[in-house]
């Protein structure tokens, strides 16, 4: 429990660079170049279906991280990181459409305006604790959504708005095999800017102020700053990911960004592990995913003797909800740590297997 | 009021602070100097308003009434993390690690206000000089980790070590603070003999090698007596004596106030016991 990671016998670090490394291991740096090396080559086997949930992977998992960095590190609470993310795609797609700024760079700046506007509803943050920021956050929630469907100039009203494609010397990223490197290379930077931070100065001050905070203020930091921050952090990676949905789908609909998708970002960081990075993508893989896996366990049980004998017919479309459902919950008793805590396990049985220490 | 910056030549200085929460009063125009350089501990019964005082100092409360000074600057109106980059560091009476951190990040946190990286050079790490920085920094933390032999237990979860070496920790972290001023609260409170004779050690190394001005609670009346310069003592709020440890121990309100039973089996003939009447 002590250790965090098994580092193989006899890897001695020799200096302070070393032992700092985003990697605990050359293995585990080799094996994460070797995953980005086979997602490159994705598009030349995969199917338009399966490079959609990737494409949903990578959006959703900038989001998630977002919402990570606020709730599993920082220690905050916040149910209206949906609305952030919506407000990001409308940002991007309106400075694209209103203003002609190309959309490589409507991105990053739609990001900055979604910071803009979370740190204007992380002010209560500074003052707020536990279910009274919760609150504070839903309010954030309808306020935005309501936003959307009454600002015409910026969202198109309930008509929506589109969203022009990417394009990069000439090149339109509009197809799924071509945005799927768009969202890789995003995601990729976006985890690794979020590494950076964690093992750094600030990041370190964010997890001292969810874990103890009259110390941390002792310890020279400025609560105030830090908790409006996390919240400016979470709506700039919450924004992120909304531009990059955006000029995915080419359209924006205000009717996306409710209160139900904020629960799930929850979800993913709750299942993926609270304060873990790789965790948020986890999370976010399995929530993408787990959908895909109840509706082919349910296609595959319609028809069989089960289904006939239950009488289940039109029931079997539910069933799947259900099992959302009950899977989060016994997650939530029996992994409360997350699939990155269950990852870690996994890797330290077969890394001494077949002896238990 | 502008009684400010030349004045005074202590290190520190309390002008009859007082403390009221609502009807309680905390603290009742506690004055006193600290000079640089000085082991200074503050004694007291439970209650006594030993950690209101030592609150005032770091910021956690702000006095009623009364200014606090630091190296001759008024801090009264100054918030706890202005005073850490001031220079004055802490430990807590009840523990306040970051449970969920390593010892080696709990102690990097200390560094804090020395660090000059923020969330944007921090993030882009290698290209902004904040990898540099952060292993400079590592190196001087290994210095405290060294000196303290924690080194067993820097990749370990904060919330996971033993008391002894968790109260170690957090004086490494009040260390790394670079403090003038470091202010322990019971540093040595449920620690075996050994334990505490080691913490002793640490202490008396930080003042005397590490040139730090500490002040420190603690109920351990041996340790107290046999390493502070200097010994203040509150009862009810009040400060009742200050003095080298030989006089304050002499003192008769000291052993009425405190150290009664050991009076009793002492029988000092007339002068405490005219005291007590009185």
């Amino acid at each position: 429990m002590a250790t965090t990671t098994l580092i193989p016998c006899g890897d001695f670090k020799t200096s302070y660079g070393s032992d700092t490394t985003i990697f605990p291991t050359v293995t585990s740096r080799n094996f994460a170049i070797l995953g980005v090396v086979l997602l490159l080559a994705a598009p030349a086997f995969l199917d338009r279906f399966w490079l959609n949930q990737l494409i949903q992977i990578g959006y959703l998992g900038i989001a998630a991280l977002g919402l990570n960095i606020l709730v599993g590190f920082t220690g905050q609470i916040s149910i209206g990181h949906s609305a952030f993310f919506g407000f990001g795609a409308f940002a991007s797609a309106w400075l694209n459409n209103r203003w002609g700024i190309p959309v490589w760079a409507c991105i990053p700046l739609a990001a900055l305006m979604t910071t803009a506007v979370g740190m204007v509803f992380g002010v209560p943050a500074a003052r707020l604790k536990g279910l009274y920021l919760a609150i504070a956050t839903l309010a954030a929630q309808y306020i935005l959504q309501d936003f959307f469907a009454r600002a015409d100039w910026f969202t198109g009203g309930v008509a929506g708005t589109i969203a022009m494609p990417l394009e990069l010397f000439g090149f339109a990223f509009d197809t799924d095999h071509s945005y799927f490197y768009v969202v890789l290379v995003y995601m990729v930077v976006m985890y690794i800017l979020a590494t950076n931070l964690m093992r750094s100065r600030d990041g370190r001050a964010l997890v001292a102020v969810r874990d103890h905070y009259l110390s941390a203020e002792i310890m020279g930091i400025n609560l105030t700053k830090y908790r409006t921050m996390a919240f400016g952090l979470s709506a700039f990676y919450a924004g992120m990911g909304g531009a990059l949905y955006a000029h995915y789908l080419q359209f924006v609909s205000v009717e996306g960004f409710t209160i139900l998708f904020s629960i799930q970002f929850l979800g993913m960081i709750i299942i993926g592990g609270l304060g873990s990075i790789m965790g948020s993508l986890m999370g976010t893989a399995f929530m993408v995913l787990l959908p895909e896996l109840m509706q082919y366990l349910t296609t595959a049980l319609s028809g069989t003797a089960i289904d006939q004998a239950l009488n289940l017919r039109e029931a079997v479309a539910f069933l799947r909800e259900m099992a959302i459902g009950i899977v989060i919950i016994l997650f939530l008793v029996f992994e409360p740590d997350g699939l990155a805590h269950r990852w870690k396990q996994i890797k330290a049985y077969w890394k001494l297997y077949p002896f238990s220490h | 009021m502008n009684a400010g910056t030349a004045q005074t030549t202590a290190m520190f200085e309390a002008r009859d602070v007082s403390l009221q929460f609502g009807g309680v009063r905390a603290l009742t125009d506690v004055s006193f100097r600290i000079e640089k350089g000085e082991l200074f501990s503050i004694i007291g019964p439970n209650g006594a308003g030993k950690t209101s005082m030592v609150n005032c100092i770091s910021g956690r409360y702000r006095p009623t009434s009364g200014r606090v000074y630091f190296n001759g600057r008024d801090i009264t109106d100054m918030t706890p993390n202005h005073r850490a980059s001031l220079g004055i560091g802490r430990t807590f009476q009840n523990l306040a690690l970051f449970g969920h951190m390593t010892v080696l990040d709990n102690i990097m946190v200390g560094r804090h206000h020395l660090l000059k990286n923020n969330f944007l050079t921090g993030s882009l790490y290698w290209l902004t000089g904040a990898r540099k920085e952060e292993l400079a920094h590592r190196r001087e933390v290994e210095e405290i980790i060294d000196f303290l032999e924690i080194q067993h237990v820097r990749k370990a979860t904060a919330g996971t070590l033993s008391y002894g070496l968790r109260k170690r920790v957090e004086l490494a972290r009040a260390v790394a603070l670079k403090p003038d001023l470091i202010l322990l609260d019971e540093p040595m409170a449920g620690m075996n003999l050994e334990e505490k004779e080691d913490m002793a050690r640490y202490i008396v190394d930080l003042n005397e090698e590490w040139g730090m001005t500490v002040v420190m609670i603690e109920h351990d009346m041996g340790v107290v007596m046999d390493i502070s310069h200097r010994v203040m003592v509150l009862e009810f709020g009040k400060k009742i004596a200050e003095g080298s440890p030989e006089a304050v121990l002499a003192d008769p309100r000291v052993k009425q106030a405190y150290l009664g039973e050991e009076d009793e089996e002492e029988t000092a003939p007339s002068g405490t016991e005219q005291q007590e009447v009185a």
